[in-house]
């Protein structure tokens, strides 16, 4: 086959990357076997339950139907790329921890990543906005709304504003 | 890695055009929310591909000379929900593809991809049936275009032809000035769930509002493909903005409907609900345009 492999560049988690690629890969598996980024888990596979989310130009996308050969010229931004250079956790990775938002952790890097696109919006969603926009993850231990929780709570600590 | 035989990607559509032709077994891939899954299923591995999803000249929405819409066909739901134009003209199909599956589908979705599927269920299709959208496709002879009721051949069926991609989807002015409407999804979950029943409804008011002039309906999940409720439709034009027109139209709906039993609901729950959307969708409609349900 001719067109089996593909060279493609995009920056990922903010560094240029230049990578051969097979045609047949989704970018789950690109970020997951060619960059060891273990944060994006294989849940479904099949677009539903949100654990492979990742920021592509700033928008979500489930990288599982995603294919990697798209991922030319894209930046791509996953959990790993939020850390500061020490390794420091971000406000809204803490703010999981701190609402217990996280219990087997399996959904939390792809939920993280949907906040992470609500937060770089920089404006106040109501509760139900933010319901809507976290409604692409399935989340098997924690009931939700300890996960509605951490997001409200980093939204408005970086709005300045204080919980009602 | 997916089951996939080649794939070919086109940078634009003439390139499609001629890798279409080349490659009469592909198929073709946009946003890939159905094609991936079902490839992952198997019902569509090992196929060849080829990919327009790299096509940047067919995303985004305008007015073209003749002042209709115009929708890139790989415009994903998320950017027409955002899209200032469609907020202010066509507001109910922003809000139509808001229902599309989860935020991350609305990313990835695109309207070319979920009306070339011919499935009676996507969200965006029964708003266009009731918005008399045209569809333009692009092939080896050039550009067509049809309404979208011609494009809906069966279920899973659509009129592409061979070499052929969808381009656009347009909205005559005339389609869309002095309209308002309302579609109404019957779903069991609010997020990630297919339509039991998906209802479409605009009409266009008298100067004093007190008067139907025109109403035009559609439906998803009522038939094989989406369809309009024509019968409904004759018995309510002309008539005043009053409770007994709401109620007429929504009886009338079952002369033009045949939903069928699955899994999801059965025939006689979903002609219920059929009625009661009809009714609701056109009361809205009403009240969107500036009327009232008069006594
Ligand atoms: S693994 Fe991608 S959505 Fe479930
Ligand atoms: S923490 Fe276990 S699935 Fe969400």
């Amino acid at each position: 086959m001719s067109n089996r492999y593909k060279l493609i560049k995009c920056t990922i988690n903010g560094k240029e990357r230049e990578v051969m690629i097979d045609v047949r890969a989704s970018l789950t598996d690109l970020l997951r076997n060619d960059f060891r980024l273990t944060s994006v888990k294989k849940g479904c596979e099949v677009g539903e339950c949100g654990a492979c989310n990742v920021l592509i130009n700033g928008e979500c996308f489930n990288s599982c139907i995603y294919l990697a050969v798209w991922a030319d010229g894209k930046e791509i931004l996953t959990l790993e790329g939020l850390s500061d250079p020490d390794g420091g956790i971000s406000d809204i990775q803490q703010a999981f921890i701190d609402e217990a938002a996280v219990q087997c952790g399996f959904c939390t890097p792809g939920a993280i990543m949907s906040a992470v696109e609500i937060l770089n919006e920089g404006r106040e969603l109501s509760d139900e906005e933010i319901r809507i926009r976290m409604s692409g993850h399935l989340c098997r231990c924690t009931g939700y709304e300890n996960i509605l929780r951490a997001v409200k709570k980093t939204m408005l600590k970086r709005l300045g504003k204080a919980e009602q | 890695m997916y089951d996939i035989k080649a794939l070919y990607e086109a940078g634009s559509v003439e390139e499609a055009v001629s890798l279409l032709v080349e490659h009469p077994e592909a198929q073709i891939i946009a946003g890939g929310s159905d094609v991936l899954v079902q490839i992952r299923e198997g019902r569509r591995a090992g196929v060849e591909l080829v990919s327009i999803y790299g096509i940047d000249a067919l995303r985004g929405i305008c007015y073209d000379e003749e002042e209709a819409i115009r929708i890139g066909s790989l415009t994903s739901f998320s950017h027409i929900a955002a899209d200032p134009i469609i907020q202010e003209k066509f507001p109910v199909l922003g809000e139509a593809v808001s229902l599309v599956g989860g935020p991350q589908i609305r990313n990835i979705g695109t309207i070319g991809g979920n009306t070339c599927n011919g499935v009676t269920s996507a969200d965006s299709a029964s708003t266009l049936f009731a918005w008399d959208a045209v569809i333009e496709l692009t092939g080896p002879d050039g550009i067509r275009r049809l309404p979208i009721q011609e494009f809906y051949i069966k279920a899973g069926k659509v009129d592409l032809r061979p070499g052929e991609l969808q381009t656009a989807i347009l909205i005559p002015k005339k389609a869309y000035e002095g309209y308002t409407g309302r579609y109404i999804k019957y779903a069991m979950r609010e997020a990630m769930d297919i339509a039991n029943l998906g209802c479409s409804v605009n009409a266009k008011l008298s100067q004093d509002k007190k008067t139907i002039e025109d109403v035009r309906i559609a439906y998803g999940v009522a038939g094989p493909i989406p369809l309009r409720a024509v019968t409904a439709e004759a018995a309510v034009k002309g008539c005043r903005t009053d409770q007994k027109t709401i109620d007429a139209f929504g009886e009338a709906v079952l002369s033009d409907i045949h939903p069928r039993d699955s899994w999801r609901a059965s025939k006689a729950f979903r002609e219920h609900i059929a009625k009661v959307l009809a009714s609701r969708a056109l009361k809205e409609s009403v009240l969107r345009g500036g009327g009232e349900i008069c006594e």
